[in-house]
């Protein structure tokens, strides 16, 4: 606090920031904080990167080239699923995006909890921490990691299969992320109920700002559920009690219907985020408003509430009754429609337009079709019949690639290109966007396209090693690998660019298109914006 | 809904079709029970259950490639037709109902479409028919264990099947064989006795969990012979990637004869340790 009075002032406008150290590690300010996790997700992300480099590279050919021990291949595998979903998406698209753009979108100040949105980000920073510790300590018998998948089943993850620490700290990472994105789903539904500017009811609020209320609902309501799971399978492995052992009288099963019933919802916390800012690409650079609002904004609702009860399409092979089976299969169809709804929106958003192909808009449009890829591959899957076949083989791995790193992922590099003038100022030019889009869109599809064949088959997945006749579609995987790392060279130096050119954004770079909040700031917004409230009259705010 | 071989052996998009039709065709010389290089659809199905999946998830590929279609052509007639040199002036149209209407309804009857096939084969496959063989499969860290009851004079003895590196396939193979009359409901029994894995044969079309605490059941009829390869499916540890299964399904004459054989073999006499071990 000392230092911040120190510099205080050195800033000749009355836009005046604290130094360093508390603007960086005490931070109240949700652009900050939003810029933090935005830098922590690169940074994660690069080591997520790196796990899934050793996974490709072993994949490459059959038998064990890099990984002596398979069971150290198996933690790479559960590192980079772990670090991927809690410490590269959902920091990029909900801490990251949510904190910046949700205030600004709708006309808020700062988010409602300023000091509690700090901690949010510390908790998560923390919860990675522990994930890193827990590479280096003992987890299988004579192996250092949790090799135990991000799904964390027991009775692997017990004493039985991990009787080292490293599952502690896995579990602890995932306590401590976990209540980090508590706070940080409370602050955002305080914020979008209480904190709207005067005349933006919600049916007006812009889709991106729904997207995250809704997100924030799943949040809160899936974690504590995870955080309980957890808890008892920490208690089972340092306590004596038998949660999931059966020779206590428990069930291992238990574990996964808890675990899922987090973990589906997980699912859509990860993509509906993406498809609030997909909306708003899709219209800015259609000069159009978004088509079919209303029908956008509950059809995120109605996935949300849906997605709370369908968890055991997860667990079709573990023996679930006829009659439960088929519920799950039911309920699990009923997502492709508000999802079709979406889809043809956004189609019908562009229909009629005048579209320029800006780099953000080559992302969101590529997203549409790969995203639809990963749905109609996910409606295969639902089917608990056909799904016997498929689970736990390389096909599932290529369908939740396909709406996770080619939908997730491509609208966290959309959001990038898109709001990147607005957060920085600076412009990345559009060549090293277009080019980084071009070489992930390709690299993407040759990654995991392929994937598909390989489930079919019959390539269980999370192996370390595999028969010959894989071996193929193994290394054209490992090439497409190759070619979307090239494509992050080309957004790093994309990035690097952008903050050597002079070139300055304009408070709304993007035209007549671009009508939501934001861009009626100055490129970067003030420090401090919305001192007097902005009033929203008749004009749709989307 | 029949179709011949070449047809529901083919998944993947007309611009494929061909080249997968001479592959399947070499496919059924080479590869039968296990998977062979450039595979681009499912195992060949041995199993009257199996095929019927197998022409049920290749109508479903189809209509997924379908749609996938249908949304392409969408997005590049978007692409072409309203970029903004060829459309400057931008409509402001948001609303249509009659089409939200359609782009509601169509999915469903789709989904309906769907769910008929589906639920008629999830019933099949989660049937109780009468078994004429019972096996009981453990799974272990990182091998799996077959016992076979006592029924008579046969039967009566248990054996470990351990991933044999020196046969061919390379990791498919095992050491003993789990043995099992063609044209026979045989009936598994699955489960575990340490961490969980799953029993998988892609041939007879699908897997079921071996979960400790609990007898896990799957069935399957063969409709020929042969050696059918699959792989532990539930992430297990270190040596996941090691514990194939391998069913070998012979005449009902061999499978007697086996029986007989094996029970010398496999000493019955450690069988009751076993039974315990396992539960």
């Amino acid at each position: 606090m000392a230092t911040a009075a120190a510099h205080a002032g050195h800033d000749a406008h009355d836009d005046h920031k604290p130094s360093f150290f508390s603007r960086w590690f005490l931070s109240t300010n949700h652009k900050d904080i939003g810029t933090l996790y935005l830098v922590f997700a690169f940074m994660a992300g690069i080591i997520g990167a790196f796990l899934s480099f050793g996974i490709r590279m072993e994949m490459e050919e059959p038998g064990l080239q890099y990984f002596s021990n398979p069971a150290t291949y198996n933690v790479f595998v559960t590192g980079h699923g772990l670090i991927m979903v809690f410490f590269m998406v959902m920091p990029a698209l909900i801490g990251g995006f949510g904190n910046w753009f949700v205030p600004l979108m709708i006309g808020a100040p700062d988010m409602a909890f300023p000091r509690m949105n700090n901690v949010s980000f510390w908790l998560t920073v923390s919860g990675f921490a522990c994930l890193l510790c827990s590479l280096f300590v003992e987890g299988s018998p004579g192996a250092s990691g949790a090799g135990t998948g991000w799904t964390v089943y027991p009775p692997l993850s017990s004493a039985a299969g991990h009787p080292g620490p490293a599952v502690d700290f896995a579990i602890f990472s995932l306590h401590l992320a976990g209540a980090g994105s508590i706070l940080g789903a409370i602050n955002f539904i305080t914020t979008i109920l209480n904190m709207r500017a005067p005349g933006m009811t919600l049916h007006k609020m812009p889709l991106f700002a729904w997207a995250e209320l809704v997100t924030a609902f799943l949040l809160l309501l899936s974690l504590p559920v995870l955080a309980g799971a957890i808890t008892m399978l920490l208690t089972d492995r340092n306590f004596g009690t038998t949660f999931f052992d059966p020779a206590g009288g428990g069930d291992p099963v238990l574990y996964q219907h808890l675990f899922w019933f987090f973990g589906h919802p997980e699912v859509y916390v990860m993509i509906l985020p993406a498809f609030g800012i997909v909306s708003h690409i899709i219209a800015t650079f259609s000069k159009k408003p978004v088509f079919g609002y209303l029908a956008m904004a509950y059809a995120m609702v109605a996935i949300g509430v849906v997605g709370f009860v369908v968890w055991a399409h997860h667990m079709y092979t573990v023996g679930l009754s006829l009659q439960t089976q088929s519920y799950f299969v039911f309920a699990t169809m009923v997502i492709a429609v508000p999802t079709g709804v979406k889809i043809f929106s956004w189609i019908a958003t562009m229909w009629g337009g005048s579209i320029r192909f800006t780099a953000a808009m080559h992302w969101a449009v590529g997203f549409i079709f790969l995203f639809t890829v990963g749905g109609v591959t996910g409606v295969v899957l639902a089917n608990s019949s056909v799904d016997k076949y498929l689970h736990d083989t390389y096909y599932v791995v290529a369908h939740f690639h396909y709406v996770l790193s080619l939908g997730a992922v491509f609208i966290i590099f959309a959001g990038v290109y898109y709001w990147f003038p607005k957060m920085t100022g600076h412009v990345i030019p559009e060549w090293a966007g277009k080019l980084h889009f071009w070489l992930a869109f390709i690299g993407a599809n040759v990654l995991f396209f392929p994937m598909h064949f390989l489930g079919l088959a019959g390539m269980p997945r999370r192996y370390a090693d595999y028969p010959e006749a894989f071996a193929g579609w193994h290394k054209v995987a490992t090439l497409g690998g190759h070619i979307f790392a090239l494509g992050m060279v080309v957004f790093v130096i994309g990035i690097v660019l952008a903050f050597r050119s002079k070139t300055r954004a304009a408070d709304n770079p993007w035209g007549e298109g671009a009508t939501t909040l934001e861009w009626t700031l100055s490129s970067p917004p003030p420090f401090h914006q919305f001192e007097t409230l902005p009033k929203i009259v008749d004009e749709p705010a989307h | 809904m029949r179709t011949t071989q070449a047809q529901h052996r083919s998944t993947w998009g007309a611009g494929a079709l061909g080249a997968l039709l001479v592959s399947s065709s070499s496919a059924l010389a080479a590869g039968i029970g296990q998977p062979v290089p450039w595979q681009m659809d499912r195992q060949v199905a041995v199993t009257a259950e199996a095929h019927h999946l197998h022409v049920f998830e290749n109508w479903l590929h189809w209509l997924a490639f379908g749609i996938s279609l249908f949304v392409l052509v969408l997005i590049l007639y978007v692409i072409f037709k309203f970029n903004e040199k060829a459309n400057p002036t931008p409509s402001r149209t948001t609303h249509n109902t009659m089409i939200e209407v359609a782009w509601t309804i169509i999915p469903v009857l789709i989904l309906v479409a769907v769910a008929i096939p589906s639920f008629r084969t999830l019933r099949t496959q989660l049937s109780d028919p009468k078994a004429d063989v019972m096996v009981k499969v453990i799974g272990h860290a990182w091998y799996w264990s077959y016992e076979y009851p006592t029924e008579g004079d046969k039967g009566g003895f248990t054996f470990d099947a351990n991933v044999d590196e020196d046969k061919q396939p390379k990791l498919l193979a095992t050491d003993n064989d789990m043995v099992v009359p063609v044209g026979k409901i045989v009936k598994v029994q699955v489960t575990s006795g340490d961490v969980i894995h799953s029993w998988a044969i892609p041939s007879f079309g699908g897997k079921i969990d071996a979960i400790p605490g609990r007898l896990n059941q799957w069935w399957f009829r063969a409709d020929r012979e042969g050696t059918y390869h699959g792989q532990c499916s539930e992430l297990c540890g270190a040596r996941h990637a090691y514990m194939p299964i391998t069913v070998r399904v012979v005449s009902e004459q061999a499978y007697a004869e086996w029986l007989t054989e094996a029970k010398t073999k496999f000493a019955a006499i450690d069988n009751g340790a076993r039974l315990a071990d396992a539960r």
